[in-house]
C-alpha cells in the first residue's frame, strides 16, 4: 500500500487532519489500532469549546484554541454535528476569587477574545443560572463557549473524509516505523504501508510513535479525569460552569451536553498506565464533592453513568505540533486539554507545515464539504415521522427507548461509510443505549440487528472489538461441555 | 396521521395493562391496548419460573402461564390491541402519540388513559460502581431474556450484585445452564428480595450469600474478569482491609427497579419521589383528570398477582368514570409517611371512597418484627393492624374500612413496636 500522507491515530487530531487534507489532491490513509474512530481521549472528555481566555497567552494551547473558535459552526452544520453554543461562567464562590476572574480576563484579551464580562451581581447570575450555588459572589461569562459532541464530530470528520477519497485502516496498532526513501509502516498483523509523509496524532502513544523514528525528545503521561453522567429533564443547567481553575486543570466542571443531559467532572490525577481508565471510590467522590460545590443540590440518584477519559499530557504541559529532525515526520502530540477546541486550527497549520516543506497539496475541484445523515428520528415533528415511516418502515420500530432511535438509524450506522461493527459503535454514532436504562433494554436487540446486518452469530458480536464478546454460546452448551 | 378514537387507551400490554384491560371491558367500554413489544404480557414471557398466582388463581403457576391466562381473555373479547407500537408522547388534553411499522406515526384520542408501563432496572451508572467498563456486566433481567428468550448464554463464571428477586432468581437459573454463580453480593444486612427466593434460589444450591457486603471495583479491560468485594459499614461505607476477590467473566445486577414515568411526565403527572411513580388517589387517578396508574408504574410490587389485581380495580374505576357511574370528588386527606413507613399508596384519599374499605399499600423502611401498623387522624388512632413480620422486600396491603376515613383530615401512618408506645 503505497500513500503521501499516513496518518497514525484517529482521535479528534487525526481525524480533523484527514478531514482537512481531504481537500487536497493527496492520496492518504487514516491508521487505527482499535476497531473504530474516537476510542481514546476523544470518546471521553467534556465535549466543550473552551471560549479561549483560559489558555495561557503565547502558548499553542492558546494559540489552536482561538484560531479554532470561528471555524467550529461551519463545520458542524456542514458535518451535522451537534453543537450549541450556550456560553460558560467561571463562577467564584468567595470575594477572594473576583480576582482570578479579572486575571483571566486579562488573559483571555492577550488572546484576542472580546466577547465576554465578569458579572458581580448575584442575583442575576442565579437568574441566569437558578441551580448555581446561591453563594455565587461573581462569574466570568463568556456566550462564546460551546458544548459539542467530540465522538460526533470526530466520525462525522472521518466519514467525511472517506466521501472524499481518505482510506480508514481500522484494528492496526503500528508497530515498527523505516525510514528509507519513504517512511514504511509495518502494523502488528504485518501489513505494509508505505507514504513520504507520517503524521503521528497518537494520542497516548505519541511518544511511543515518535520514538519508533528514533526520536525521543517529549514523554505523554496519561492524566485521568473521572465523569459522573445525570439523566436528561432532571435539573435544568443552562451554562457550562467551572469552578476558579487550579495550577493542573481547570476544575471540576458541571456541564449540560448537547443531548440535554448534564455532567460533573473530571478531576485530576497522573497516572502511569495508558490504558487505564477505571472509575475510582475516592475519585467519583472527589468529583462529587467537586460539582456540589457548584450546584449543590446535585440529584445523585439520577446519575445514568460514571467513566473516566485519559489526558494526553505532554512534558512541556502544552501542544506539541511540529514537523520534526527527520524529513517528512510531523508530530502532533500532548493535545490535551483545549485538545477537542483547538483541532480545526491544528488540522489547518498541519497543513501549512506540510505546504512549508514543499509537498505539492492541490485543492479538490469535487471535494464534498457536507456529509448526509439519517435524521434524527426523535427530533421530528409528529408529521415527518409519518411520513418518514412511509417511506422506511424501519424508523417505526423504537429500539432505543430511552433515546428513541430506531431500528433504521441502526442499521443505516452499519451501512454508513464508516461501518459501525460493535455494540459501542452503535452507540457511539446512534446514541442507543446512551439513556438512562444503559442498554437495559436495547442491547439484545440491537445485536439482533448486527447479527442481521453483519451475517454473524450473537457469539462473534462484541461491545468494543474482540475480546469483548457478549455472550459466550447458547444455552444448553456448558451443561453438554461439562458431561 | 392515523387517528384512533376509543374509550380508554392503556399504555402498557403487561400483567397490569392485560387486568386492566379486560375489567375496563367487562365495565362495559372500548379499550385499546398498546404494546411496544411483539407480544404481550411484559416481563412475564421471560420469567419461566414458578411461584406466580398463589393470591388470583391459588395455583403456582409460571410467568407465560400466568401471562396467557390474560391474554386468552383479551383475545376472547376481541379486545383491539397494538403490538410492536411505541408510544412517544401523551399529551396533557390525553393525546397519545405513537409509531409503528404499518401505520407510521398514529394519534390515539381516548377518554381516559390507564400507564402500565411498568418498571426499569436500576443500572451500574445509577449505583455508581468504580472499576472499568468491559463486556459482561449486565442487568438481571437483561440476562434474563438473553437466557431465556434468546437462548443466549452471557458468560461462565457469575457474580451477582444485589439480593433483589430477578437476581436471585436468575442465580438459580444460571446454576441450572451449568454456569457457576460464585456469590450473592447485598449491601443490606437483609436481602432485598422475598424470603422464599432466598432459600429456594441460593440456600438450595449452595449459593452464598454476602450480607453488608458490595462490590467496589470491577477489573478487566475487554471483559470482565474480577470484581472486587469489600464489608461495609452500617452507613455503607467500605470497611478497609475487608477486600476479597472474585474472579468472575460475568457481573450481574438486580439492585432494584424503577417506575417507568417518562411518559408521565410528558402528559404532566405528578409523580411521588418516595416511590418514584405518579401520585394517585384512592381511585388510582393521578393529579391529570382521566389519567389512571397501576401496576409497577406505580410502585415497584414483589408479587404479579398484587399488580394484576391493581389493575383489575383500576380498569373497573377508570371504565365507571367514564360512564360516570362514579364522580371523583376534588376534596382529599392526604396520606403521611411517619416511623419507619418507607412509602403509601394512595398518597390522597376521598372522603367518599369507593367501595366498602380503601386499600393501601405500604413498604416498611426497615425490617421489624411484633409490630401495630397505626393509622392516626389529629393524633387519634383510627385504625390499627398487628403484623408478626414488616420487612422492606414484602408490600403491606391494609383495608381501611371506609366509616374510618370520613374525617376532614390528613392520616398519619407509623409503624410501632407492640411493646412500646406510640411517638409523636
Amino acid at each position: 500500500m503505497e500513500y503521501d500522507i499516513a496518518i497514525i491515530g484517529a482521535g479528534i487530531s487525526g481525524a480533523a487532519i484527514a478531514r482537512e487534507l481531504s481537500k487536497y489532491s493527496v492520496k492518504t490513509i487514516l491508521i487505527e489500532k482499535n476497531p473504530s474512530v474516537s476510542m481514546g481521549t476523544t470518546k471521553a472528555n467534556s465535549g466543550i469549546i473552551h471560549g479561549g481566555y483560559a489558555a495561557k497567552n503565547g502558548t499553542n494551547k492558546a494559540r489552536f484554541n482561538v484560531a479554532s473558535l470561528p471555524l467550529f459552526e461551519k463545520v458542524c452544520n456542514d458535518l451535522n454535528v451537534s453543537y450549541s453554543k450556550i456560553g460558560s461562567f467561571v463562577v467564584a464562590l468567595e470575594k477572594d476569587q473576583i480576582e482570578k476572574l479579572y486575571e483571566l480576563k486579562e488573559n483571555g484579551l492577550k488572546n484576542g477574545i472580546k466577547d465576554f464580562k465578569i458579572i458581580e451581581d448575584p442575583k442575576k447570575i442565579l437568574k441566569m443560572e437558578p441551580n448555581l450555588n446561591p453563594n455565587v459572589c461573581g462569574v466570568l461569562y463568556c456566550p462564546g463557549a460551546a458544548i459539542i459532541s467530540p465522538y460526533e464530530l470526530c466520525i462525522n470528520l472521518v466519514e467525511n473524509a472517506i466521501i472524499n477519497g481518505l482510506r480508514f485502516l481500522p484494528d492496526s496498532e503500528v508497530i515498527e516505523i523505516k525510514k528509507e526513501d519513504k517512511f514504511k509502516i509495518i502494523t502488528r498483523s504485518g501489513i505494509e504501508i508505505k507514504s513520504n509523509i507520517v503524521i503521528n496524532a497518537a494520542g497516548l502513544y505519541a511518544d511511543k510513535i515518535s520514538s519508533l523514528v528514533g526520536l525521543d525528545y517529549f514523554k505523554i503521561t496519561p492524566r485521568k479525569g473521572e465523569y459522573v453522567l445525570f439523566d436528561k429533564n432532571v435539573m435544568k443547567i443552562n451554562h457550562i460552569l467551572f469552578p476558579v481553575p487550579t495550577k493542573i486543570s481547570k476544575g471540576i466542571v458541571v456541564s449540560p451536553t448537547v443531548s440535554n443531559n448534564f455532567f460533573v467532572g473530571p478531576n485530576a490525577k497522573n497516572i502511569d498506565d495508558k490504558e487505564d481508565i477505571s472509575c475510582t471510590l475516592d475519585g467519583l467522590k472527589e468529583v462529587i464533592e467537586g460539582g456540589k460545590k457548584l450546584i449543590p443540590n446535585l440529584p445523585l440518584r439520577d446519575a445514568i453513568t460514571v467513566f473516566a477519559g485519559l489526558r494526553a499530557v505532554s512534558n512541556n504541559n502544552d501542544f506539541i505540533i511540529e514537523q520534526t529532525e527527520i524529513d517528512g515526520f510531523i508530530n502532533v502530540a500532548g493535545i490535551q486539554s483545549p485538545g477537542l477546541s483547538s483541532c480545526l486550527g491544528i488540522a489547518v497549520y498541519v497543513v501549512d507545515i506540510l505546504k512549508n516543506i514543499g509537498i505539492n497539496l492541490r485543492l479538490k475541484t469535487d471535494f464534498i464539504p457536507t456529509l448526509d445523515k439519517p435524521p434524527h428520528f426523535a427530533y421530528l415533528s409528529p408529521k415527518d415521522k409519518d411520513e418518514l415511516i412511509k417511506k422506511d418502515e424501519n424508523y417505526g420500530r423504537v429500539i432505543c427507548r430511552c433515546e428513541t432511535i430506531t431500528e433504521a438509524e441502526i442499521r443505516a450506522a452499519i451501512n454508513s461509510p464508516l461501518p459501525a461493527r460493535t455494540l459501542d459503535d452503535i452507540k457511539f454514532r446512534t446514541r442507543a443505549g446512551m439513556g438512562r436504562c444503559q442498554g437495559g433494554f436495547c442491547t439484545s436487540r440491537i445485536i439482533s440487528i448486527l447479527c442481521d446486518e453483519l451475517g454473524k452469530n450473537p457469539t462473534e458480536i462484541t461491545k468494543h472489538g474482540k475480546g469483548s464478546e457478549l455472550v459466550i454460546g447458547t444455552t444448553k452448551h456448558l451443561r453438554r461441555d461439562t458431561k | 396521521m392515523k387517528t384512533y378514537i376509543t374509550d380508554i387507551a392503556i399504555i402498557g400490554g403487561g400483567p397490569a395493562g392485560l387486568a386492566a384491560a379486560i375489567s375496563a371491558y367487562e365495565n362495559g367500554v372500548n379499550v385499546l391496548l398498546i404494546e411496544r413489544d411483539f407480544e404481550l404480557g411484559g416481563i412475564l414471557p421471560q420469567c419461566i419460573h414458578n411461584g406466580f398466582g398463589l393470591g388470583i388463581f391459588d395455583e403456582e403457576l409460571t410467568g407465560p402461564e400466568f401471562a396467557q391466562r390474560y391474554i386468552n381473555k383479551v383475545i376472547e373479547y376481541k379486545i383491539p390491541i397494538m403490538l410492536n407500537t411505541m408510544v412517544l408522547e401523551i399529551r396533557p388534553n390525553k393525546n397519545i402519540l405513537a409509531v409503528n411499522k404499518n401505520e407510521g406515526a398514529i394519534l390515539v384520542k381516548p377518554k381516559a388513559i390507564i400507564l402500565a408501563m411498568g418498571c426499569r432496572e436500576r443500572t451500574r451508572g445509577n449505583i455508581r460502581i468504580p472499576g472499568t467498563r468491559p463486556a459482561g456486566i449486565y442487568t438481571a433481567g437483561l440476562a434474563q431474556r438473553l437466557v431465556n428468550i434468546e437462548g443466549l448464554m452471557p458468560g461462565k463464571k457469575f457474580v451477582i450484585l444485589g439480593s433483589g428477586d430477578i437476581g436471585m432468581i436468575m442465580a438459580r437459573r444460571l446454576t441450572l445452564e451449568g454456569a457457576e454463580v460464585k456469590a450473592v453480593i447485598e449491601i443490606l444486612p437483609y436481602t432485598s428480595g422475598l424470603i422464599r427466593n432466598k432459600v429456594q434460589c441460593l440456600d438450595d444450591f449452595g449459593i452464598p450469600l454476602l450480607l453488608q457486603h458490595t462490590i467496589i471495583e470491577i477489573k478487566g479491560k475487554d471483559r470482565v474478569e474480577s470484581v472486587v468485594v469489600s464489608k461495609v459499614d452500617e452507613n455503607w461505607e467500605p470497611i478497609k482491609g475487608s477486600e476479597k476477590s472474585f474472579e468472575c467473566d460475568t457481573l450481574l445486577l438486580s439492585v432494584g427497579l424503577i417506575p417507568e414515568n417518562e411518559l408521565s411526565k410528558t402528559a404532566g403527572v405528578e409523580l411521588d419521589p418516595k416511590t418514584r411513580g405518579p401520585i394517585i388517589n384512592n381511585y388510582f387517578q393521578t393529579n391529570v383528570e382521566g389519567i389512571f396508574a397501576c401496576g409497577n408504574v406505580l410502585h415497584v410490587n414483589d408479587l404479579v398477582d398484587n399488580v394484576a389485581s391493581e389493575g383489575t380495580l383500576t380498569g373497573e374505576i377508570a371504565a365507571k368514570f367514564i360512564k360516570k357511574i362514579i364522580k371523583i370528588d376534588k376534596n382529599f386527606v392526604q396520606l403521611l409517611c411517619g416511623r419507619n413507613i418507607g412509602y403509601v399508596l394512595p398518597q390522597k384519599v376521598n372522603k367518599t371512597a369507593f367501595k366498602n374499605s380503601v386499600r393501601f399499600y405500604m413498604r416498611v423502611k426497615k425490617p421489624e418484627n411484633n409490630v401495630y401498623i397505626n393509622f392516626k387522624v389529629n393524633d387519634k388512632l383510627i385504625y390499627k393492624k398487628f403484623e408478626r413480620f414488616a420487612r422492606p422486600s414484602e408490600m403491606l396491603i391494609i383495608d381501611l374500612p371506609k366509616q374510618d376515613i370520613l374525617i376532614d383530615n390528613n392520616i398519619l401512618i407509623e409503624v410501632i413496636p407492640k411493646e412500646k408506645k406510640s411517638e409523636n
